[in-house]
């Protein structure tokens, strides 16, 4: 049931607009658009190779998931190109992608009420590192007059805005790893309340830059297994060492079941829940029984009215860090009790890397996919699970099984969570 | 009159357009596409290719090729 127009001048609408996802895409380092990302996911192929975006001689990490064979001539002139960061880059490319695949064009009179949100947990990093270099080396008045309008996160939304007259509200959701997940739940919330009628959502980011690879080092935070890229991402697997960087975009079209119907889309599912909490305990790590992440998990449940054995997929956060994996597997036993064993469960990381603030959307994107085709991608590399990293995971060969609704965790620096789930449409 | 063919190189490649395009009477708002981030950007790759300094005053009054060509022939610059 939709609200009516005139339901925004209350403070609880009388009843909420079902969302629901009508086009998406995406550009990784397994494929530039969702399907071919899809295919080699579930042929278990990686993209994590050696960095070629800069000379890695002098770090400890040499490895990332990098988007291969990105051209955006097709959609941007040169001369734009050269004053959009690459991950607004990829933002632009990636919408028009999937408003392409929702078979949506934002006419005049769909303008106002289409907003776009997207997440970036950086932004662009590489600019930044460039004009610091200038104000050091050359000093102030040589830097750059698009430093600033290319390195601020919330540029990816602006431009995508400007490019298909999104007139809605429009920013960055900027939550670390999570920063995905965060605005595709705003983004329901959004049209939930009657206030859009449709959102352009998702997330992008690209730092595989000396200071991204560099600063997650410091930390000890990215796996160094070089001489193997390959196998370097490998959640709960005893001889993980830490996450692979990642890069690329998730996009969906997100509308009101009501706008969907009428134009008689082709709906890919229901976003029926979202549940965001924090853990309010440390800076990096995750609480010590992942009690933030579980009660996520339980909040997206009620928000969606299901129960835990309702959901049969989740696509995990599964970064292959020693801790976060541990204490995501303790989350998911504490949110669905005996269930949890019947999960599948599957971490895409193992083969893309950990994309960050785009994590949660193009992992959003494939637990879409994975519910539209009844297919758990495999989690790479799981050959030898640590001890109490006991679940399903789906190691290393894809599953098939009836999906109706499934999961998509995202956690961030900060102790912040976002879970989202996803359904299929019932009439 | 011919446009210097460095200052012609310089704003082809900074605006992205063909160098036909590039005469004294152009503005580069108008006839170029240009926004106020392209003048700026333009005004400091000038000041650093013809080793020059384009104080914000005059920067503002340089609406056209022409204006740029003068300025420069003002400064002794080839």
């Amino acid at each position: 049931m939709a609200v009516t127009s005139e339901s925004i001048f209350y403070r609880t609408p009388v009843a909420q607009a079902r969302v629901v996802v009508t086009g998406l895409s995406a550009i990784t380092p397994v494929g530039t658009t969702a399907q071919k990302s899809w295919n080699n996911l579930v042929e278990g192929k990686s993209g994590i190779d050696l960095i070629t975006q800069f000379d890695t001689s002098d770090f400890t990490c040499k490895i990332a998931g990098e988007v291969q064979d990105f051209n955006p001539d097709n959609y941007l002139s040169k001369k734009d190109q050269r004053k959009m960061e690459r991950f607004i880059q990829f933002a632009l490319v990636a919408s028009e992608d999937a408003l392409k695949d929702a078979n949506l064009e934002i006419t005049e009179e769909l303008e106002e009420k289409t907003g776009c949100l997207i997440g970036v947990g950086l932004g662009g990093l590489q600019i930044i590192e460039t004009n610091a270099n200038v104000v050091v080396d050359r000093g102030p008045s040589r830097i750059s007059p698009f430093f600033i309008p290319m390195a601020i996160a919330n540029m990816a939304a602006g431009q995508v805005a400007i490019k298909h007259k999104a007139r809605g509200p429009n920013y960055s959701v900027t939550s670390a790893c999570a920063s995905g997940a965060h605005a595709i739940g705003e983004a329901v919330s959004y049209i939930r309340r009657g206030l859009c009628d449709r959102m352009i959502v998702g997330g992008a980011e690209s730092v595989v830059t000396k200071l991204g690879i560099g600063g997650f080092s410091a930390m000890r935070a990215l796996s160094t297994r070089n001489d193997d890229p390959q196998k370097a991402s490998r959640p709960w697997d005893e001889g993980r060492d830490g996450f692979v960087l990642g890069e690329g975009c998730g996009m969906l079209v997100l509308e009101s079941y009501e706008s969907a119907k009428r134009r008689d889309a082709r709906i890919y599912c229901e976003v029926t829940g979202y549940g965001a909490t924090c853990d309010a305990f440390h800076m990096t790590n995750p609480h010590e029984e992942g009690r933030g992440a579980s009660k996520a998990i339980e909040l997206a449940l009620e928000d969606a009215s299901l129960k835990p054995e309702d959901i049969q997929y989740i696509n995990a956060h599964g970064t292959s860090t020693k801790v976060g994996d541990e204490l995501e597997t303790q989350a998911i036993k504490n949110a669905f009790g005996d269930h949890a064993k019947e999960l599948l469960i599957s971490s895409t990381k193992s083969m893309t890397g950990h994309l960050l603030g785009a994590a949660g959307a193009v992992e959003s994107v494939f637990s879409i996919l994975a519910l539209k085709n009844n297919t758990a991608p495999p989690t790479l590399n799981l050959e030898n699970p640590s001890f109490n990293c006991d679940l399903n995971y789906t190691p290393l060969i894809a599953k098939k099984r009836n999906f109706k609704h499934v999961l998509n965790n995202s956690f961030g620096f900060g102790g912040t969570n976002a879970c989202l789930i996803f359904s299929e449409l019932e009439n | 009159m011919s446009v210097n063919p460095k200052l012609k190189e310089i704003i082809s490649k900074k605006l992205s357009v063909d160098a036909e395009r590039i005469n004294a009477e152009a503005s580069f708002i108008e006839d170029l596409g240009a926004d106020s981030l392209d003048i700026m950007d333009l005004i400091m790759t000038m000041e650093e290719e013809f080793d020059i300094e384009i104080p914000d005053e005059e920067a503002e009054k340089l609406k056209t090729v022409g204006d740029v060509e003068s300025y420069m022939k003002s400064k002794n610059v080839n």
